[in-house]
Protein backbone atom coordinates (compact mmCIF):
# COMPACT_ATOMS: atom_id res chain seq x y z
CA UNK A 1 0.00 0.00 0.00
CA UNK A 2 2.87 2.72 0.72
CA UNK A 3 4.10 5.20 -0.06
CA UNK A 4 0.59 6.83 -0.54
CA UNK A 5 1.26 9.80 -2.59
CA UNK A 6 3.63 7.77 -5.18
CA UNK A 7 0.89 4.83 -5.37
CA UNK A 8 -1.46 7.25 -6.07
CA UNK A 9 -3.50 6.86 -2.77
CA UNK A 10 -3.49 10.00 -2.04
CA UNK A 11 -3.45 13.54 -3.95
CA UNK A 12 -1.60 16.26 -4.51
CA UNK A 13 -3.18 18.57 -2.11
CA UNK A 14 -3.00 16.12 0.85
CA UNK A 15 0.95 15.21 0.08
CA UNK A 16 2.05 18.85 0.26
CA UNK A 17 -0.40 19.23 3.73
CA UNK A 18 1.69 15.93 5.00
CA UNK A 19 4.99 17.80 4.19
CA UNK A 20 4.21 20.62 6.11
CA UNK A 21 2.91 19.00 8.88
CA UNK A 22 5.93 16.89 9.04
CA UNK A 23 7.90 19.68 8.78
CA UNK A 24 6.45 21.29 11.68
CA UNK A 25 7.35 17.77 13.69
CA UNK A 26 10.92 17.97 12.78
CA UNK A 27 11.36 21.68 13.37
CA UNK A 28 9.84 21.34 16.55
CA UNK A 29 11.97 18.39 17.80
CA UNK A 30 15.43 19.90 16.33
CA UNK A 31 14.56 22.84 18.41
CA UNK A 32 13.31 21.53 21.69
CA UNK A 33 16.34 18.98 21.05
CA UNK A 34 18.48 22.50 21.78
CA UNK A 35 19.64 22.31 17.74
CA UNK A 36 18.85 26.25 17.65
CA UNK A 37 22.24 26.65 19.55
CA UNK A 38 25.56 26.32 17.94
CA UNK A 39 27.77 25.63 20.95
CA UNK A 40 25.47 22.33 21.75
CA UNK A 41 25.78 21.17 18.15
CA UNK A 42 29.41 21.93 17.95
CA UNK A 43 30.15 20.61 21.50
CA UNK A 44 29.96 16.89 19.20
CA UNK A 45 33.50 17.73 18.23
CA UNK A 46 35.03 18.80 21.84
CA UNK A 47 33.47 16.41 23.62
CA UNK A 48 31.16 18.66 25.93
CA UNK A 49 27.75 18.34 24.41
CA UNK A 50 26.96 15.03 22.62
CA UNK A 51 23.18 15.37 21.88
CA UNK A 52 23.87 15.91 18.01
CA UNK A 53 25.22 12.05 18.01
CA UNK A 54 22.30 10.93 20.35
CA UNK A 55 19.62 12.62 18.73
CA UNK A 56 21.23 11.60 15.01
CA UNK A 57 21.73 8.00 15.66
CA UNK A 58 18.18 7.55 17.66
CA UNK A 59 16.46 8.88 14.97
CA UNK A 60 18.53 7.33 12.07
CA UNK A 61 17.89 3.68 14.21
CA UNK A 62 14.32 4.59 14.65
CA UNK A 63 13.86 5.25 10.79
CA UNK A 64 15.48 2.26 9.70
CA UNK A 65 13.66 -0.49 11.84
CA UNK A 66 10.42 0.98 10.96
CA UNK A 67 11.10 1.10 7.10
CA UNK A 68 12.64 -2.08 6.90
CA UNK A 69 9.59 -3.82 8.83
CA UNK A 70 7.39 -2.21 7.11
CA UNK A 71 8.63 -2.95 3.82
CA UNK A 72 9.38 -6.55 4.97
CA UNK A 73 5.63 -7.02 6.23
CA UNK A 74 4.95 -5.69 2.98
CA UNK A 75 2.87 -2.23 4.14
CA UNK A 76 5.42 -0.36 1.81
CA UNK A 77 7.15 -0.17 -1.13
CA UNK A 78 10.93 0.74 -1.00
CA UNK A 79 11.48 0.92 -4.65
CA UNK A 80 8.51 3.78 -4.85
CA UNK A 81 10.54 5.82 -2.42
CA UNK A 82 13.39 8.32 -2.23
CA UNK A 83 16.43 6.10 -2.55
CA UNK A 84 19.63 8.35 -2.58
CA UNK A 85 22.27 7.01 -5.01
CA UNK A 86 25.87 6.13 -4.50
CA UNK A 87 28.13 8.34 -6.04
CA UNK A 88 31.14 7.52 -3.40
CA UNK A 89 33.98 9.85 -4.81
CA UNK A 90 31.37 13.58 -4.94
CA UNK A 91 30.04 12.28 -0.96
CA UNK A 92 33.32 12.11 0.44
CA UNK A 93 34.89 15.09 -1.35
CA UNK A 94 31.10 16.68 -0.63
CA UNK A 95 31.21 15.59 2.94
CA UNK A 96 34.32 16.78 3.69
CA UNK A 97 33.55 19.93 2.49
CA UNK A 98 30.40 19.82 5.03
CA UNK A 99 32.42 19.11 7.26
CA UNK A 100 34.73 22.57 7.53
CA UNK A 101 31.52 23.93 6.67
CA UNK A 102 29.92 22.98 10.18
CA UNK A 103 33.04 23.52 12.44
CA UNK A 104 33.61 26.97 11.03
CA UNK A 105 30.00 27.98 10.72
CA UNK A 106 28.57 25.67 13.38
CA UNK A 107 25.49 24.18 11.87
CA UNK A 108 24.37 22.39 9.42
CA UNK A 109 21.44 23.57 6.50
CA UNK A 110 18.41 22.27 9.02
CA UNK A 111 19.37 23.78 12.19
CA UNK A 112 20.62 26.85 10.37
CA UNK A 113 17.07 27.03 9.23
CA UNK A 114 15.14 26.50 12.75
CA UNK A 115 17.89 28.64 14.31
CA UNK A 116 17.54 31.09 12.13
CA UNK A 117 13.12 31.22 12.43
CA UNK A 118 14.25 31.49 16.30
CA UNK A 119 15.94 35.13 16.00
CA UNK A 120 19.73 33.75 16.15
CA UNK A 121 21.99 35.84 14.14
CA UNK A 122 24.53 34.06 13.37
CA UNK A 123 22.62 30.99 11.57
CA UNK A 124 20.59 33.94 9.47
CA UNK A 125 24.18 34.86 8.06
CA UNK A 126 24.97 31.07 7.85
CA UNK A 127 21.55 30.60 5.79
CA UNK A 128 22.65 33.26 3.35
CA UNK A 129 25.81 31.49 3.54
CA UNK A 130 25.14 28.70 2.22
CA UNK A 131 22.64 30.26 -0.30
CA UNK A 132 25.68 32.62 -1.18
CA UNK A 133 27.46 28.80 -1.71
CA UNK A 134 24.64 27.66 -3.52
CA UNK A 135 24.67 30.34 -6.06
CA UNK A 136 28.26 29.76 -6.26
CA UNK A 137 28.49 25.83 -6.97
CA UNK A 138 25.51 26.61 -9.59
CA UNK A 139 27.48 29.17 -11.76
CA UNK A 140 30.75 26.82 -11.29
CA UNK A 141 29.16 24.11 -11.82
CA UNK A 142 30.03 23.04 -15.67
CA UNK A 143 33.72 24.34 -15.26
CA UNK A 144 34.56 22.98 -11.47
CA UNK A 145 32.30 20.25 -10.23
CA UNK A 146 30.38 18.43 -13.04
CA UNK A 147 32.62 15.99 -13.85
CA UNK A 148 33.69 15.58 -10.41
CA UNK A 149 29.77 15.09 -9.47
CA UNK A 150 29.51 12.62 -11.74
CA UNK A 151 32.28 10.55 -10.72
CA UNK A 152 32.21 7.05 -8.91
CA UNK A 153 28.69 6.00 -10.01
CA UNK A 154 27.33 2.91 -8.48
CA UNK A 155 23.76 3.14 -8.25
CA UNK A 156 21.23 2.73 -5.49
CA UNK A 157 23.53 0.62 -3.18
CA UNK A 158 21.89 -0.75 -0.04
CA UNK A 159 25.00 -0.80 2.33
CA UNK A 160 23.54 -4.29 4.05
CA UNK A 161 23.80 -5.98 0.64
CA UNK A 162 27.40 -4.29 -0.68
CA UNK A 163 28.81 -5.75 2.82
CA UNK A 164 27.28 -8.93 2.31
CA UNK A 165 24.97 -9.55 4.74
CA UNK A 166 21.07 -9.17 5.73
CA UNK A 167 19.37 -5.90 6.50
CA UNK A 168 18.33 -7.29 10.01
CA UNK A 169 21.28 -8.44 10.85
CA UNK A 170 23.00 -5.00 9.73
CA UNK A 171 20.52 -2.73 11.72
CA UNK A 172 20.70 -4.97 14.55
CA UNK A 173 24.80 -4.09 14.90
CA UNK A 174 24.20 -0.66 13.65
CA UNK A 175 22.01 -0.54 17.02
CA UNK A 176 24.47 -2.24 19.04
CA UNK A 177 27.30 0.30 18.15
CA UNK A 178 25.04 3.00 18.62
CA UNK A 179 24.28 1.73 22.18
CA UNK A 180 28.17 1.39 23.05
CA UNK A 181 28.82 5.38 21.88
CA UNK A 182 25.89 6.47 24.05
CA UNK A 183 27.15 4.96 26.83
CA UNK A 184 30.99 6.02 25.98
CA UNK A 185 29.92 9.66 25.50
CA UNK A 186 28.25 10.08 28.25
CA UNK A 187 31.46 9.43 30.28
CA UNK A 188 33.48 11.63 27.75
CA UNK A 189 31.04 14.20 28.56
CA UNK A 190 30.91 13.82 32.07
CA UNK A 191 34.80 14.42 32.84
CA UNK A 192 35.12 16.87 30.05
CA UNK A 193 32.21 19.01 31.82
CA UNK A 194 33.67 18.11 34.94
CA UNK A 195 36.92 19.95 34.70
CA UNK A 196 35.40 23.07 33.48
CA UNK A 197 31.97 24.49 33.21
CA UNK A 198 31.40 25.23 29.74
CA UNK A 199 28.10 27.83 30.69
CA UNK A 200 25.55 26.59 27.78
CA UNK B 1 18.00 26.30 35.88
CA UNK B 2 15.64 29.22 33.74
CA UNK B 3 13.62 27.73 31.07
CA UNK B 4 15.32 28.56 28.13
CA UNK B 5 18.15 25.85 28.73
CA UNK B 6 15.71 23.00 29.59
CA UNK B 7 16.29 20.51 26.44
CA UNK B 8 14.23 17.46 25.51
CA UNK B 9 15.32 14.31 26.00
CA UNK B 10 17.78 13.23 23.47
CA UNK B 11 17.00 10.02 22.89
CA UNK B 12 12.99 10.82 22.86
CA UNK B 13 13.70 13.81 20.17
CA UNK B 14 15.76 11.21 18.19
CA UNK B 15 13.24 8.84 18.58
CA UNK B 16 10.56 11.13 17.86
CA UNK B 17 12.34 12.30 14.75
CA UNK B 18 12.97 9.23 13.55
CA UNK B 19 8.78 8.52 13.09
CA UNK B 20 8.13 11.58 11.71
CA UNK B 21 10.83 10.55 9.42
CA UNK B 22 8.96 7.28 8.64
CA UNK B 23 5.83 8.87 8.16
CA UNK B 24 7.79 11.10 5.26
CA UNK B 25 8.61 7.77 3.60
CA UNK B 26 5.16 6.14 4.30
CA UNK B 27 2.81 9.17 3.17
CA UNK B 28 5.15 10.63 0.50
CA UNK B 29 8.13 8.73 -0.25
CA UNK B 30 10.69 11.37 0.43
CA UNK B 31 13.01 11.88 3.19
CA UNK B 32 13.36 14.80 5.39
CA UNK B 33 16.08 17.65 4.10
CA UNK B 34 16.73 20.88 4.27
CA UNK B 35 19.72 21.70 1.68
CA UNK B 36 17.02 21.02 -1.13
CA UNK B 37 15.04 23.70 -0.05
CA UNK B 38 17.70 25.80 -0.54
CA UNK B 39 18.60 24.62 -3.95
CA UNK B 40 14.87 24.97 -5.13
CA UNK B 41 15.00 28.70 -3.71
CA UNK B 42 18.17 29.32 -5.89
CA UNK B 43 16.90 27.56 -8.81
CA UNK B 44 13.49 29.67 -8.78
CA UNK B 45 14.94 32.75 -8.57
CA UNK B 46 17.33 32.51 -11.36
CA UNK B 47 14.68 31.08 -13.21
CA UNK B 48 12.85 34.31 -13.06
CA UNK B 49 16.01 37.21 -13.36
CA UNK B 50 17.55 35.11 -16.24
CA UNK B 51 15.27 32.52 -17.49
CA UNK B 52 17.45 32.20 -21.34
CA UNK B 53 20.81 31.75 -18.97
CA UNK B 54 18.91 28.96 -16.97
CA UNK B 55 17.45 27.21 -19.64
CA UNK B 56 20.74 26.61 -21.40
CA UNK B 57 23.00 26.28 -17.87
CA UNK B 58 24.36 22.84 -17.46
CA UNK B 59 23.50 23.50 -13.55
CA UNK B 60 19.99 25.01 -14.12
CA UNK B 61 18.66 22.97 -17.14
CA UNK B 62 17.18 19.98 -16.05
CA UNK B 63 14.93 22.31 -13.58
CA UNK B 64 13.62 24.53 -15.57
CA UNK B 65 13.66 23.73 -19.69
CA UNK B 66 11.01 21.73 -20.53
CA UNK B 67 10.27 19.05 -21.57
CA UNK B 68 12.83 16.86 -19.61
CA UNK B 69 12.91 19.00 -16.77
CA UNK B 70 13.07 17.48 -13.36
CA UNK B 71 10.31 18.64 -11.60
CA UNK B 72 11.38 20.86 -8.91
CA UNK B 73 10.67 19.36 -5.58
CA UNK B 74 7.79 20.92 -4.44
CA UNK B 75 7.10 18.59 -1.33
CA UNK B 76 10.67 20.15 0.41
CA UNK B 77 9.75 23.69 0.46
CA UNK B 78 6.62 22.56 2.13
CA UNK B 79 8.48 20.98 4.31
CA UNK B 80 10.51 23.19 5.42
CA UNK B 81 8.44 25.93 6.01
CA UNK B 82 6.68 23.46 8.32
CA UNK B 83 10.25 23.12 9.92
CA UNK B 84 10.31 27.47 10.57
CA UNK B 85 6.60 27.00 11.82
CA UNK B 86 7.56 23.65 14.26
CA UNK B 87 10.97 25.24 15.58
CA UNK B 88 9.38 29.20 16.39
CA UNK B 89 6.30 27.16 17.90
CA UNK B 90 9.05 25.13 20.18
CA UNK B 91 11.12 28.26 21.15
CA UNK B 92 8.08 29.94 21.86
CA UNK B 93 6.93 27.54 24.66
CA UNK B 94 10.62 26.55 26.16
CA UNK B 95 11.17 30.91 25.63
CA UNK B 96 14.07 30.73 23.27
CA UNK B 97 12.60 33.03 20.73
CA UNK B 98 14.71 36.31 20.64
CA UNK B 99 17.64 38.14 18.93
CA UNK B 100 20.78 36.80 19.79
CA UNK B 101 24.28 35.73 18.25
CA UNK B 102 25.36 32.53 20.35
CA UNK B 103 28.84 32.19 20.53
CA UNK B 104 31.32 31.12 23.34
CA UNK B 105 32.20 33.83 25.67
CA UNK B 106 35.74 34.46 24.39
CA UNK B 107 34.68 35.26 20.52
CA UNK B 108 33.64 38.40 19.54
CA UNK B 109 30.40 38.94 17.56
CA UNK B 110 32.29 39.62 14.34
CA UNK B 111 34.38 36.65 14.56
CA UNK B 112 31.12 34.68 14.88
CA UNK B 113 29.40 36.18 12.26
CA UNK B 114 32.07 35.92 9.64
CA UNK B 115 32.41 32.35 11.08
CA UNK B 116 29.12 31.11 10.40
CA UNK B 117 28.96 32.72 7.05
CA UNK B 118 32.27 31.40 5.45
CA UNK B 119 30.77 27.91 7.49
CA UNK B 120 27.61 28.24 5.87
CA UNK B 121 29.44 29.04 2.13
CA UNK B 122 31.07 25.92 2.35
CA UNK B 123 28.19 23.81 3.20
CA UNK B 124 26.43 25.11 0.83
CA UNK B 125 29.02 24.40 -1.80
CA UNK B 126 29.62 20.58 0.17
CA UNK B 127 25.68 19.94 0.10
CA UNK B 128 25.54 20.34 -3.67
CA UNK B 129 28.46 18.47 -4.64
CA UNK B 130 27.53 15.45 -2.04
CA UNK B 131 23.98 15.47 -3.12
CA UNK B 132 22.51 16.68 -0.16
CA UNK B 133 22.98 17.59 3.53
CA UNK B 134 22.96 15.82 6.62
CA UNK B 135 19.29 15.78 6.96
CA UNK B 136 18.57 14.82 3.42
CA UNK B 137 21.19 12.80 2.37
CA UNK B 138 22.92 11.54 5.61
CA UNK B 139 20.05 11.01 7.92
CA UNK B 140 17.18 10.04 5.34
CA UNK B 141 20.14 7.84 3.23
CA UNK B 142 20.64 6.26 6.51
CA UNK B 143 16.84 5.86 7.42
CA UNK B 144 16.70 3.22 3.59
CA UNK B 145 20.63 1.85 4.18
CA UNK B 146 21.91 3.71 1.27
CA UNK B 147 25.67 3.56 1.10
CA UNK B 148 25.85 7.25 0.56
CA UNK B 149 24.00 7.85 3.44
CA UNK B 150 27.46 6.35 5.70
CA UNK B 151 29.69 7.08 3.05
CA UNK B 152 28.10 10.66 4.22
CA UNK B 153 28.40 10.30 7.61
CA UNK B 154 31.98 9.28 7.54
CA UNK B 155 32.83 12.29 5.47
CA UNK B 156 31.01 15.02 7.44
CA UNK B 157 31.42 13.66 11.47
CA UNK B 158 34.99 11.03 10.55
CA UNK B 159 36.25 14.83 8.75
CA UNK B 160 34.99 17.48 11.65
CA UNK B 161 37.13 15.22 13.92
CA UNK B 162 39.66 15.19 11.93
CA UNK B 163 40.13 18.94 11.32
CA UNK B 164 38.72 19.67 15.17
CA UNK B 165 41.58 20.54 16.31
CA UNK B 166 42.60 23.03 13.89
CA UNK B 167 39.47 25.10 14.56
CA UNK B 168 39.24 24.89 18.48
CA UNK B 169 39.72 28.35 19.50
CA UNK B 170 36.37 29.39 17.73
CA UNK B 171 34.64 26.91 20.00
CA UNK B 172 36.20 25.98 23.60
Amino acid sequence: MGPLFPTNIIGEELNLLLAFFIGIGFGFLLEAAGFTNTRKLAGVFYGYDFVVLKVFFSAAITAAIGIYLLSYYGYMDIKEIFYPQTYWIPTLVGGFIMAFGFIIGGFCPGTSICAAATGKLDAIVFVGGAIIGIFFYAFTYESLWMNLRQSGAMGEVNIAEWIGISQGLFIFLLTVVAAIAFYVVTIIQQRVTSKRDFKL
Amino acid sequence: MDRSKKYMNPYLAGFLIGLFMIAAYFFSGEGLGASGALKTTVVAATDVVAHDYAKEAEFFKRYVSSPDSVPIKTWLIFEVLGVIAGAILSAAIFGRLGSEIVKPPHITNKTRLIAAASGGLLFGIGSQLGRGCTSGMVMSGMSVLSLSGFIGLIAIFGGGYLIAYFFRKLWI
